[in-house]
């Protein structure tokens, strides 16, 4: 945006130049005015979306407003789990076979550090201060807390077989691991880092995600076919919602990424080889459209105002932009070999 | 001849071919009926047939249902094309056809006024064909349905005229049995209506290739790109010379002393 606005008074200032040298005070109002709508035109770029390219070993920038890949950089071998700090200045992605969790600057794209995540890292999560790192291990069933002021381990949390969605909740108190093989969620508590109480879902749970007022956690089971919703203070869940699309066998259901909007009025959950993302009404549960996307559904990331959602889709190689105003798909973007994590930036 | 002579008949032959549609209510009713069971039944069975690869004027991916609507309004002015035709053989015979042409107007007027007359009616039953379709969700942006007016209206010039034209050959109504099945049926299935040129191409070039130089596939994709607010240049192009080319052969068709009417008399 910053970007945009200092093309916007470059275009400005060569008008004025012109103008000095045309002496043509018509000419230069128009191309003013034709600036200044250059400028506004601009700025209706809001965001940048990041996608993270499993094969191609690199990451794809997208302009999701003209839907236009805009470059791909080469990042480390086989990137997958990608997340911005809370305050937009930093990109963490996880360099699966680099065995590491790169931090850039997410205006430069300049690598800052490597940090210490242990074998393999694919999925990740940041405290909301946005001091601590939290790294599924899913090869030692270790969650790995990196200190992100030293870049160091600070804790290794033994937790059940393949610990894979990670999150910690808005309010910072719980911070959440999935088994997939063990069939678990587990709370962390995250000023002691130890577990409190763990809870049996249905068969491997895949992502996990709070919703804004950190009073319920969503947890997707690939296996089942179901998203969990389990209250924060029983710990228990309060709802299973069986995802069922007409017409598609029940086998390609599995679905993975969850997102919950801020109002909690809908929740959206990436279906898989389903190619579908599930529309559910967060209130009532149900299930109220599903909207057809690319191939392998995997990731959901918001657009900053929640007006948009972006879906990584696997094996047909494009992301595709949900309008949520219209509950429509309104492009799929080509960027790459196996997308596989999203994440804007503002 | 002044203007409003040329307007009064033209307005005439166009109301009462309106009129006649409307009042026809089995008629009416059957026109939606045809494209609507391709819709419910036909494409809720390929549902994901299509879920593959993305083609313009599409920015993503479809359902099957989603394709074949602008696909299914060409079939509708394709039928209603045909079905004026058959109404051309009907007036002839039942005489009214005589009335109109001893009218003192120049006969290539009163074709178009008649193929306008087709037109309107098939661009009426497209525009309620499309309200059901959004009922079923297949939602088209809201400014296509005003893109695709004059798409509609040329495609309905241009099947129309090749309706005219097929009607000037026509000496009975029981012949209509042959245009279905050497003229509707081929013009409908060797077309991008039901899947689109891609997946034509992977079975077979010769039908690729049949598709593609089909005036009624360039029609169904003029359609199809001003739904989602395109235009199709090369469509559009192809739609109008198939139109030229029908209307001028409909003209000569229908000329006392030079066309089919001769030999048909000759015939008779």
């Amino acid at each position: 945006m910053k970007n945009n606005l200092l093309l916007g008074e470059q275009r400005g200032a060569l008008t004025l130049d012109s103008h000095a040298a045309r002496g043509n005070e018509k000419i230069s109002l128009l191309l003013g005015g034709l600036a200044l709508l250059a400028t506004l035109t601009s700025t209706v770029q809001a965001e940048t979306v990041f996608v993270s390219l499993e094969k191609d070993n690199a990451l794809a920038i997208v302009d999701p407003v003209a839907g236009t890949l805009l470059k791909t950089v080469p990042i480390g071998q086989r990137p997958r789990g990608l997340a911005l700090s809370n305050d937009n200045k930093f990109l963490f992605v996880a360099t699966s076979d680099d065995n590491t969790i790169k931090m850039l600057d997410a205006e430069t794209l300049k690598e800052l550090a490597k940090l210490p995540s242990g074998k393999d890292p694919e999925t990740f999560a940041l405290s909301p201060a946005g001091d601590r790192l939290y790294v599924s291990n899913e090869d030692d069933s270790l969650v790995t807390v990196i200190d992100l002021t030293t870049k160091k381990v600070i804790q290794e949390i033994k937790v059940g077989v393949e610990p894979e969605g990670i999150t910690v909740s808005p309010d910072n108190q719980w911070l959440i691991s999935a088994s997939e093989t063990t069939n678990m969620v587990h709370w962390i508590d995250t000023k002691t880092n130890a577990i409190v109480e763990n809870t049996l879902v249905d068969p491997r749970p895949r992502a996990v995600n709070f919703t804004a007022d950190s009073q319920q956690l969503w947890v997707t089971s690939e296996m089942a076919g179901t998203v969990m919703v389990l209250d924060v203070k029983t710990k228990q869940p309060i709802k299973t919602i069986k995802l069922e699309v007409e017409g598609v066998t029940f086998d390609k259901i599995q679905p993975v990424g969850v997102v919950i909007d801020k109002d909690r009025k809908h929740s959206y959950v990436a279906l898989g080889p389903a190619n579908r993302v599930a529309v559910i009404n967060a209130q009532t549960y149900e299930i109220e459209k599903v909207l057809l996307v690319g191939q392998r559904v995997w990731n959901l990331a918001f657009s900053p105002d929640q007006k948009r959602l972006y879906t990584t889709n696997g094996t047909s190689n494009d992301i595709s932009i949900i309008d949520l105003e219209s509950q429509t798909v309104t492009k799929s973007v080509g960027v790459g070999t196996y997308p596989w994590g999203v994440a804007v930036k503002p | 001849m002044s203007f409003l002579h040329y307007w009064r008949a033209m307005s005439g032959i166009v109301g009462r071919e309106l009129w006649r549609f409307v009042t026809q209510r089995e008629r009416f009713i059957s026109a939606l009926v045809r494209p609507l069971v391709w819709l419910f039944v036909f494409a809720a069975g390929f549902r994901a047939a299509l879920g593959l690869a993305i083609s313009p004027p599409y920015e993503t991916y479809i359902l099957y249902e989603v394709y074949i609507t602008p696909g299914l309004c060409g079939m509708i002015q394709l039928f209603n094309g045909m079905q004026s035709s058959l109404s051309m053989v009907y007036d002839r015979e039942m005489g009214s056809m005589r009335t109109l042409l001893v009218c003192p107007l120049p006969r290539w007027f009163l074709l178009l006024s008649k193929l306008l007359a087709g037109t309107a009616v098939s661009v009426l039953q497209v525009y309620v064909f499309l309200a059901i379709a959004r009922v079923y969700d297949i939602n088209i942006p809201l400014m296509g349905y005003g893109y695709v007016l004059p798409s509609l209206l040329l495609s309905g010039l241009m099947l129309g005229a090749l309706g005219l034209l097929l009607s000037s050959f026509i000496k009975q109504l029981e012949n209509f049995a042959g245009v279905m099945n050497f003229v509707i049926f081929p013009m409908f299935f060797m077309s991008t209506a039901l899947y689109p040129l891609w997946k034509i191409k992977e079975s077979s070039a010769l039908l690729y290739n049949l598709a593609q130089y089909n005036p009624f596939s360039q029609a169904v994709e003029l359609t199809r790109f001003a739904l989602y607010g395109q235009f199709n240049l090369h469509a559009c192009l192809y739609t109008l010379c198939a139109f030229i080319v029908f209307m001028t052969a409909a003209i000569i068709g229908y000329n006392p002393s030079k066309g089919m009417m001769m030999k048909k008399k000759g015939g008779e």
